[in-house]
């Protein structure tokens, strides 16, 4: 298991026996968004070393999987769940839309392993953020006329994931490779302590849903821990089946698998405001992204392979 | 009323409202306002503000009674029903009253 990982176990037991642990707020943010320009960074000087037009097709087809993904949790959420529309279209917002977080610990397990991916994963990850939001909240309330598109659109076109991914992604390819040396020390070289140190406070956030996990039972485990199997396959179904090699379609699956806890919260806080912002948030953070880190990527990594070799 | 007397208006809220909030309340004739971000605990459960999904803001406006009066009716019927919201209001004296 990646050392990371446990960084994550230290900051959820310090949570859950109330340890006076806490990184400012500010760190925290400082952090995220080290994490979101290293990704977006990384993906650009790749980027740059090869031609752009087989990308776009990608994207595309990515981009469409994003509308896809939450057309199949709504009626789980709905129907088995028996949460009100409000609340399952909420879920279906946050687990059809990606967490950077779960993307960031799966590069470091590839990494980890020596398993390349391909450099257009970064951008798949900025296809994936919005869609789902977008059908999340068409599911909540159809097209109504008092929705506030403008602040809407605002909050989730320039929400900070967005601008630093692709701002990353736009500078690590503007600079390519031999601009971005000088940079490399902070932003590649210290990565992983980076993440190390965001891990701990996502333990620690984890621990404190705890109260509300007991509150909202079993169902929300269960839906928490067995929805991103099936949503990962459909990635790495279609990582596969674009071509991209094992890390790659790990990578995909693993975004389809994860649940937003960052963009989703605040665009389905404004959008949805009579959805149980708890709900969606201890299913996202306090069961998926534990279940992701520890089960899922390596679960993802296998039926990579398994593609690949059943497809070879 | 006294040429120097205003009202205070204290808003606690969630932080994820406070670009729409802070935009409104200039738009209903608030000349400024000032913003803090906060914790506490009350009956939507410990706000710890840890990070910006469980943050709270507290917003001040000192303002003229009929503004006051304007603000308080478009919260209530805006955000009262489905977000952590806390309004309340006193009578203040400013120094400088053509400021407000």
């Amino acid at each position: 298991m990646d050392p990371v990982i446990w960084f994550f176990l230290l900051g959820v037991i310090a949570g859950l026996f109330r340890s006076e642990l806490r990184l400012p707020p500010a760190v925290y943010d400082l952090l995220s968004v080290l994490l979101l320009l290293t990704i977006g960074l990384k993906g650009g000087v790749e980027l740059a070393r090869q031609p752009l037009g087989g990308v776009l097709p990608q994207a595309a087809a990515v981009l469409a999987m994003g509308f896809v993904l939450p057309l199949f949790i709504f009626p789980v959420a709905r129907y088995l769940g028996r949460f009100k529309r409000a609340d399952a279209a909420s879920l279906a917002a946050h687990y059809g839309s990606v967490s950077v977080a779960t993307y960031a610990v799966a590069t470091a397990y590839l990494g980890t392993r020596a398993i390349g991916f391909d450099p257009q994963l970064p951008v798949f990850l900025v296809m994936l953020e919005i869609p789902a939001l977008i059908v999340g909240i068409l599911f909540a309330r159809g097209i109504e006329k008092g929705t506030r598109w403008g602040t809407l659109a605002h909050e989730l076109f320039l929400g900070k994931s967005i601008v630093l991914l692709v701002g990353g992604l736009a500078i690590g390819w503007l600079a390519g490779p031999e601009g971005i040396v000088s940079l490399e020390p902070l932003f590649f070289d210290l990565f992983k302590g980076v993440l190390a140190l965001f891990l701990l406070e996502m333990g620690l956030i984890a621990a404190s849903q705890a109260r509300s996990l007991r509150e909202h039972g079993l169902f929300l485990v269960a839906f928490g821990m067995l929805m991103p199997v099936p949503l990962a396959c459909v990635g790495a179904l279609l990582g596969w089946s674009l071509g991209l090699s094992v890390g790659g379609t790990t990578l995909l699956a693993t975004l389809a698998g994860s649940a937003s806890y960052i963009a989703a919260p605040a665009a389905m806080r404004i959008a949805v405001p009579d959805a149980n912002p708890t709900l969606s948030l201890t299913g996202s953070l306090g069961v998926t992204f534990p279940f992701n880190i520890f089960i899922g990527i390596p679960l993802y990594l296998s039926i990579a392979h398994w593609l690949h070799r059943a497809g070879s | 009323m006294q040429p120097n007397n205003r009202k205070l208006l204290t808003v606690v809220t969630e932080s994820v409202l406070e670009q729409m909030l802070c935009d409104e309340l200039i738009e209903l004739g608030a000349s400024g306002y000032t913003v803090v971000n906060a914790r506490g605990h009350g009956n939507r459960m410990t706000r710890e503000a840890g990070w910006s999904s469980d943050s709270n803001i507290r917003i001040e406006v000192i303002c003229e009674a009929n503004t006051a009066d304007r603000i308080i009716k478009h919260l209530k019927e805006r955000y009262y029903e489905n977000y952590a919201m806390i309004l309340y209001i006193a009578d203040v004296a400013v120094l400088r009253p053509e400021k407000f």
